[in-house]
This record gives structure tokens, sequence and C-alpha cells, in this order.
């Protein structure tokens, strides 16, 4: 099998479950605004487009190029698919594009997903996107240049996005993990920006209209270019910091209370005792709530197995 | 290409593979977030989720050790946690001189790093025979009646429809390269890496061509056989007694690993 996973999807186990819910909520959040959008903008149409679409990307992931020593480079292609579809029906296809990745290759976890899409799908297309859409009535080499930026940063967004999640769970060390994630994924980014230049001029070369005025990919709102702009400019500030300020992090860190100040537990939800509950017998109360409500679940699911008779 | 060549389905007449997908689906997050909140060093609870994960393989009829031999995908990744090994502190266990540097390995660092292993380790296994016993379209129809968007269900639906083609194209794509890629004894063939990036992006701007023609003459099959903006189903998926009481006791024995391992 040709297809070669990239080293940024997270396995269950090395997020913690607060990090993993947080990340959730925003995937959550994102993604259901991406819906209603291309529900709004899209007809019945789309949908079957945006599916191949998927199916595209994920296959295009297999199109690799020998780089040296016998690894490979290849496409994570965030960018593209933002820049080609437009940012809403981009972040969707990287969406669906993650989630078969895990459930059939189990390339990343099942509670991690949320981290995942957000890292490799809706951070990735939106920096992508609008970095690219700045430059909408410029010449080809400039829009070429800045879609090629556009994506060696898109990649490095969701290596720094993996990186504070991994530190954030307690699993990694920050003045470790930053710098040898954006370190290799400054690489892979290369090659991420080199494909997807070239990807992009050959379809400007042969379909211009699918990139042209009127495409999905020009529709896209001009809140994009802010949008990516910020994310751009958090990523090229923030990284400098976090490698010269590692234990003014770690403090924010623990003031917020995802590390503990020895960091000797996994995380605010694996001590003895429920996190947010500071006193013990609180803990204690909200653990014998907990076993209460555990028990009512079992009681009411064989309730409903004996309703629902012999099994037919 | 098979239709179905990327699907891990295995075929066996077992309770499990019978089981509802919603339950099926339910059971392993549920599993996973329980592997999660169990503590450091919880030795008993995560032997008694292994031995949870070891029954379900025998009740699946896939043999003890199926999801223990495909486990191993996850280990890569265990590098981004290697540094909590000497980060954490606590009793040093050994010391490793690495050129100018001085590793030292602290019992708590060592308890975090394999604790992290484990969790990950029984969480991949849960994953894996989730798709081993529920095939891809029955996966998506229990996503669906678990609340998933219907636009996402239905894009991961075609997705998985269409990938073994694209996998074909791209596979003919990649046949082409070979093909052209000659080289005389003794010489290179190509140019630097740079080139060699370009041709593969070329294919990617080929393929991307393809699969967006393709999708419009799918559209157009589709809407001459009727499709109205949703796709239909045979397969109700009607939850049983057996698919409660499995429920029932799924639950039961993910809340006894917790307690196993909190007391």
């Amino acid at each position: 099998m040709l297809y070669s996973p990239i080293p940024m999807h997270i396995p269950d186990g090395f997020l913690s479950l607060i990090v993993s819910i947080l990340c959730w909520g925003v995937t959550a959040g994102v993604v259901g605004l991406a819906i209603s959008k291309t529900n709004k903008s899209l007809g019945e149409k789309q949908i079957p487009l945006m599916g191949v679409m998927a199916a595209f990307i994920f296959a295009a992931q297999m199109i690799n190029f020998p780089v040296a020593g016998g690894t490979s480079g290849h496409l994570l292609g965030g960018a593209l698919a933002a820049i080609v579809l437009g940012p809403w029906a981009g972040m969707l296809v990287m969406t669906a594009v993650i989630v078969v990745q895990a459930l059939l290759f189990q390339d990343g976890g099942l509670l991690v997903m949320g981290a995942n899409i957000l890292n490799m799908g809706l951070a990735t297309a939106a920096v992508g996107y609008g970095l690219y859409r700045s430059t909408f009535n410029q010449s080809r080499t400039v829009k070429l240049a800045a879609a090629g930026f556009a994506a060696w940063l898109s990649v490095m967004t969701g290596a720094l996005l993996t990186a504070l999640q991994l530190w954030l769970s307690g699993t990694s060390d920050l003045q470790i993990v930053i710098p040898a994630m954006l370190g290799v994924h400054a690489l892979i980014g290369f090659g991420e920006a080199l494909i997807t230049v070239s990807a992009l001029a050959f379809i400007l070369q042969t379909r211009p209209d699918l990139l042209g005025e009127g495409s999905e990919s020009a529709r896209g709102s001009r809140i994009w270019v802010g949008v990516g702009g910020f994310i751009a400019l958090a990523v090229v500030l923030f990284s400098p910091l976090a490698s010269s300020d590692p234990d003014g992090l770690n403090r924010v860190a623990m003031d917020l209370g995802f590390i503990d100040t020895a960091q000797s537990g996994a995380g605010p939800l694996a001590g003895y005792t429920v996190p947010f509950l500071a006193s013990a017998s609180a803990s204690k109360i909200a653990a014998g709530v907990i076993g209460v409500l555990v028990v009512g679940v079992i009681v009411i699911l064989i309730g409903r197995g004996i309703k629902a008779g012999p099994q037919s | 290409m098979h239709f179905d060549a990327f699907d891990r389905y295995h075929e066996r007449e077992s309770f499990l593979h019978h089981l509802d997908p919603r339950v099926k689906v339910v059971i392993a997050i549920l599993f996973i977030v329980s592997n999660a909140l169990l503590p450091d060093g919880a030795w008993d609870a995560f032997l008694f989720a292994w031995a949870f994960v070891l029954i379900a393989n025998v009740v699946s009829k896939l043999g003890v050790g199926y999801t223990f031999k495909r486990s191993i995908i996850a280990l890569p990744f265990a590098l981004v946690a290697i540094t909590v090994l000497f980060s954490i502190p606590g009793k040093p266990v050994f010391s490793l001189q690495f050129l100018m540097w001085n590793f030292t390995v602290t019992d708590m660092g060592l308890l975090r790093f394999v604790s992290i292993l484990i969790r990950s380790w029984l969480s991949v296994q849960m994953a894996i025979l989730l798709v081993s016993v529920t095939r891809f379209p029955d996966l998506i129809h229990a996503l669906e009646h678990l609340r998933v968007p219907a636009v996402l269900t239905t894009i991961i639906a075609f997705l998985y429809r269409y990938l073994f083609v694209l996998t074909d194209e791209v596979f003919r794509l990649l046949r082409a390269r070979e093909a052209r890629s000659a080289a005389a004894a003794g010489s290179r063939s190509g140019g630097g890496v740079a080139w060699r990036a370009r041709v593969a992006g070329n294919m990617a701007g080929q393929l991307f061509l393809r699969s967006y023609e393709r999708s419009d003459r799918i559209y157009n099959a589709m809407v001459a056989r009727g499709y109205v903006g949703h796709l239909y189903t045979l397969n109700p998926h009607e939850m049983k007694s057996s698919d409660y009481y499995v429920s029932a006791l799924a639950v039961a024995l993910i809340f006894i690993t917790q307690m196993l391992g909190r007391f």
C-alpha cells in the first residue's frame, strides 16, 4: 500500500481528556459553521463533488516523490483543498479525509480526532485560503508564490498546534517538542509548497475557469484574508516566543489548570479526585453521583433490552 | 482494484459482527475515553482493560491476538512523549551520556511514559476491533444515527465509495511516471528534488482535473437514477434486546475499570 502517513496524526492516549474535549469543541463549532455556510451557498450537486474531492485529497496523498535517503515527500492537502474548493468546502473535505484516515487506517485516534481535524483540516485550510485570497487580483506569479508560502505555513501551523496540544496534555516538554515539530515540518512543508504550487500552476494552465472569477475559489469572503493573516502572524510571532520563554508559557498553563506544578499526574482529570472540585469531600460526593448515574444507565439499558423482547 | 480494498472488515459469523453498529461505536468511544481517564500507573485497570479487548477478540472469532498484531502502528508516535522520561522530577533511575548532554531518566518520568504508551496501545486495539467487525457503510450509517450531520456522513460515504476509483487513477499516474523515468546505465535519471516535486505536483493537478470531471459525470448519473439530495439505505438498524444487554455489560465493565484505576 502506498499510503504513507504524515507525522502529525495524534493517536489516542497522547492527549489528556480535557485537551481532547476542548479541541472537539472548537472543531465541532467550526465544522458546524462550515456545514451551514455550504448548505446556504451550494446546491445538491456540491455534495457528490465534495465527496469525490475528499477522495481526491486522500488519493493525492499517495503521490510521493523521492527526497533523499529513502524518505519521500507527499501532500497534506489542506491548503490546496481550500484554494481550489473555497474555504468552507475545503474544511469539510479535509474533515472527511481525517475521519476516514482515523477509522480505516487507525491513523489518528477517535477521542483525539477533534484535535487532528483542527490541526490538519481547519487550521491548514484557513491559513492556506486566507493568504491565497489576499492575492486575488494579482498576477499569476504572485498568486503562485502566495499559494506556496500559504502551503508551507499551513503545515507549520498544524505542527505548532500539535506541539501545543501535546505540551498542554503533559505528554511532551515544551522546550523540545516545539523546535522538534517545527524543524521536521519546515522540511515537510517545503514539499507541500512545491506540490501545491505546481498542482495550481497545472490547473491554471489547463482549466483557468476553475480558479478564475466566479469560481468557488474566488467567492470566499474577504474576511478570510484577515483570519489567515491573523493565524499566520500568530504562528510566526509565537514560535520564537515559545522557544525563548518556555517558563513563562509553563506558568500560564499551570495557572489555567492544564499542568499541575510537579507535572506528576496526567493532567487535571487523571488525579484521584474529580478536577474543578477542590475539596476532597465535594469530590467524593461527585464520585458517588457519577457512580449512581452509571448504575442508572446500566439499569435503563437492561430494561430496554427486556422491553425489546426476545431476539428477532 | 476491488471496491472494498480499503475496508478493514473481516467477514466472520460472530456475535460482535451482528451487534448494532451504533452500540459498537459508542462502546469503543467509551472505552477510549475511559483509558484517557485512567491515572498513570493504574496497572490493575490497564490489565483489566486489556482483558476486555482480548475477550472481545475471542468473541469476534478473529483470534485472541488479532488486534495485538495490528496495534504496532501507533508506536512511532511514542517519540513525541520521550521527553517526559527526563523532564518530570523524581528519583533518578539511570543516566545516559549523549555528546555533551546528560539525560537522567526518573522513576516518575518512566511511569508516565509507559502509561501513555499503554493507554494509546489499548485504544488503538479497540479502534482496530471496531472496524474489523463492522462494515464501513454500516459504520457511516451508525454515525448518522448518532447525529453526525448528514452533509458530513454523505461526504464520507462518497469518499469511501470513490476512493478505490481514484486510487486506481493514482496507480495509473504512478505507472506512467515509472514508464517515463528510464535512465541509461551509470547516469542519474530525472532532475533534483524540486524538479521531482514539480512532477508530483503536476500529477496531483492532473488527478484533480480527472476527479473534478468525474464528479460531474457521477452527479449526472445520480440525477438520471432519481437522486434528490439524500441517500437511502435498506438496512434499518433496529436495536435488539441483545444490543441493550451488551451495552449494559460494557458500561459495567468500563465502570469497573475506572474503579480499579482509582481505588
